[in-house]
């Protein structure tokens, strides 16, 4: 009696186990298939990755969507690099609390130094350059650093190369802002939706995007929804017809941003990490 | 068996009185950070991880060092640690526990835990590190408590205990190795990125276990009739002080491939750790941690020398100090300047200072009063259920 409670726990335990994890083990290897994969649809950009629906059979889009600045058209601009950002900021409800602590950004303005450390020979470098300020934002990369370290897929990126967010899978353990070699990444310290002495942190909210909650990370997402619609960032937008910015597919080879980086010499925030960025500047 | 932590005399209870009180305002202060959100802490977009994480570090190490104790008995048959190897194991369940607690209250989204679970990625660090934590976690609740159960019942333990406890101690190894990759993975944190940083951990997690074991086990000489032994003490002084030397030899083969090699990223975070770090924008240098950073050498240098002293001297006293010495020295170096000074300068090459604040010390040390008020219980068993053992015998 005694030895067959003790067989049927046994073989009670090991099915559990097994219950567990077999799943589980066999989600991650479904995911991995379609992460390889890309998907279309309304909600492409929360689901494909994850491949909870949709998904299978789409062939990859074989785009990678890429960015040049021309830093000293921006220079010579004076003005336009703070409409870029007031176009991003606003459309996307960033918030401004007010103070460096809980700053939230997802494109800003950076010196030569501070944009491209390490780059020790170019402190001699003219005037102009360390006159300049360099827009600076998400790269994009396409070995992402904070892919890898996410442990629940809450960053991830799409079949076109974009580096995505998923505010609500979230957990805001903020190991990606750690793993991002460019501080592209911004944490909701405290609530954004809130207010302080009757100002609240978002001037006006945007209904057409959502506001975030608080304990999740946030940064640039190379306004995916638009660029799907066949539209370009808004940053880019707002640069009119300064092509201060040039967005599009880097794979293809007649595409404009293609042909600028052919064209001119431009160099790429930390190339050295092997992260390989896909905005690129022109100095 | 666990009813032997009902009966205690009035310093036991006061002592967890104490500990229950401290526990309550953690609790009280981790309501008010979970109603805020984390900006309660003094963390902010540059310096994202804080005292939580770097004490969940630390921690991993002194749960790793109870290895240190199970190693020798187990695998050695060195018998004189027949009787610590318990209070090692117990340490790691309540360090464990702490490490936990301390993740739980750095997350921004805590409710959200559970999907490191439900969407296991196996290219993060943080999976595995799940992984290995909850599985060390288990190994020693299992492996602790059934050994102790035979104990008390007077018989020898089950056969099948024995593969988890040779299991458990490269799985020792495994916890801080895990942790260590947490870090030292990551491109662009150059001061993380270090391939001698598994290696540094383990040792300074050889030194600080056991040092933390030493305390208590003094303790426990003075207040109960719980005597480790001579040897013992003896054997993890040894224990102790070389691993202690080890991780100051790894510090400093850091710094000398930092100075030596003159790579400024290489140099920026020792600058900014041992000198104070200016920043060539504005011109301020910033230090917060230089005060720490080097009492902690001198303590630990110091806590070397005495704890050699004591075992010749024979005295409780002087080990019980050096003891503390070396655990605190480690306790700042990991728990504070390795962590923090990692995220100086940021990506940005720009400068930001962390101070906790009074909701982030609170909250540790809620954590750290719960870690204590685990390992108050378990012990207390253990040593209840040795000392009856031995009464009898």
């Amino acid at each position: 009696m005694d030895s067959s409670r003790r067989k049927f726990l046994k073989i009670a335990g090991i099915s559990a186990v097994a219950g567990i994890g077999a799943p589980s083990a066999l989600n991650m290897l479904m995911k991995n298939e379609v992460q390889a994969s890309s998907a279309g649809g309304e909600h492409g950009a929360q689901t494909e990755a994850h491949g909870e629906q949709g998904g299978h059979g789409a062939a990859p889009t074989g785009k990678r969507y890429g960015m040049v600045i021309d830093a000293v058209k921006f220079h010579e601009n004076q003005g336009l690099a703070e409409k870029c950002i007031a176009a991003c900021h606003d459309y996307f409800n960033v918030p401004n609390f007010g103070n460096k602590k809980d700053e939230i950004k997802w494109l800003w303005q950076m010196p030569f130094t501070n944009a491209f450390p390490g780059d020790e020979s170019h402190y001699k470098k003219d005037d102009r350059t360390h006159a300049m300020q360099f827009m600076v934002l998400c790269n994009h990369c396409d070995n992402p650093p904070c892919v890898r370290a996410c442990p629940t897929k809450a960053t991830f990126k799409n079949a076109d190369g974009i580096v995505m967010m998923d505010f609500h899978r979230c957990i805001g353990c903020r190991f990606c802002m750690a793993a991002c070699p460019y501080g592209a990444r911004s944490f909701n310290w405290r609530d954004p939706r809130g207010s302080k002495d009757g100002v609240p942190f978002i001037k006006k909210v945007n209904p057409e995007f959502p506001t975030r909650m608080r304990g999740v990370v946030e940064k640039c997402s190379f306004c995916d929804l638009r660029v799907k619609r066949g539209l370009q960032p808004l940053c880019v937008e707002a640069t009119g017809d300064t092509k201060a910015m040039v967005f599009g597919d880097l794979n293809d080879p007649n595409s404009e941003v293609s042909q600028v980086l052919r064209a001119r010499f431009t160099i790429q925030r930390k190339p050295s990490l092997g992260t390989m960025p896909s905005v690129f500047y022109i100095i | 068996m666990l009813e032997k932590s009902l009966k205690g005399n009035l310093g036991y209870w006061a002592w967890i009185l104490f500990l229950l009180g401290i526990i309550g305002v953690g609790v009280i202060c981790y309501i008010v950070q979970y109603n805020y959100g984390l900006g309660a802490t003094g963390m902010s977009r540059d310096v994202t991880w804080g005292v939580y994480i770097s004490q969940f570090t630390f921690l991993v190490g002194v749960a790793a060092g109870g290895l240190m104790l199970v190693l020798p008995y187990y695998l050695h048959h060195y018998k004189d640690f027949g009787r610590i190897t318990i209070l090692g194991e117990f340490m790691a369940i309540a360090s464990v526990a702490m490490c936990m607690l301390f993740i739980m209250a750095d997350l921004g989204q805590p409710m959200r835990a559970l999907n490191v679970v439900l969407h296991p990625t196996p290219n993060s660090m943080l999976f595995y590190d799940m992984i290995v934590l909850s599985g060390y976690l288990f190994l020693n609740v299992v492996c602790g408590w059934v050994v102790l159960h035979s104990e008390y019942k007077g018989i020898k333990y089950p056969n099948w205990v024995k593969p988890l406890i040779y299991l458990s101690i490269p799985w020792a190894v495994s916890i801080h190795t895990v942790t260590a990759f947490l870090y030292c993975g990551l491109p662009g944190r150059h001061f993380w990125l270090t391939a001698i940083l598994a290696p540094r951990f383990l040792a300074s997690a050889f030194a600080a276990g056991p040092c933390l074991l030493m305390v208590i086990a003094l303790i426990m000489k003075r207040t109960t009739k719980f005597d480790i032994g001579r040897v013992a003490q003896d054997k993890l002084v040894t224990i102790i002080g070389y691993a202690a030397l080890l991780n100051f030899f790894f510090l400093g083969c850091e710094i000398f491939v930092a100075y030596y090699s003159t790579i400024p990223g290489h140099m920026h975070t020792l600058d900014y750790l041992y000198f104070g770090l200016t920043d060539h924008v504005t011109g301020v240098t910033h230090n917060n941690l230089v005060p720490f950073m080097r009492a902690s050498l001198v303590l630990g240098f110091a806590g070397i020398a005495l704890i050699f002293v004591s075992r010749y001297l024979k005295s409780d006293g002087l080990l019980a100090v050096s003891c503390i010495l070396i655990f605190v020295s480690f306790w700042i170096d990991k728990g504070l300047g390795l962590v923090l000074g990692g995220f100086v300068p940021n990506g940005l090459e720009q400068i930001t200072e962390y101070v906790p604040t009074a909701v982030e010390i609170g909250i540790t040390a809620g954590v750290w009063a719960t870690g204590f008020f685990i390992i108050t219980i378990l012990y207390k068993v253990a040593i209840s259920v040795k000392l009856e053992n031995e009464g009898t015998a």
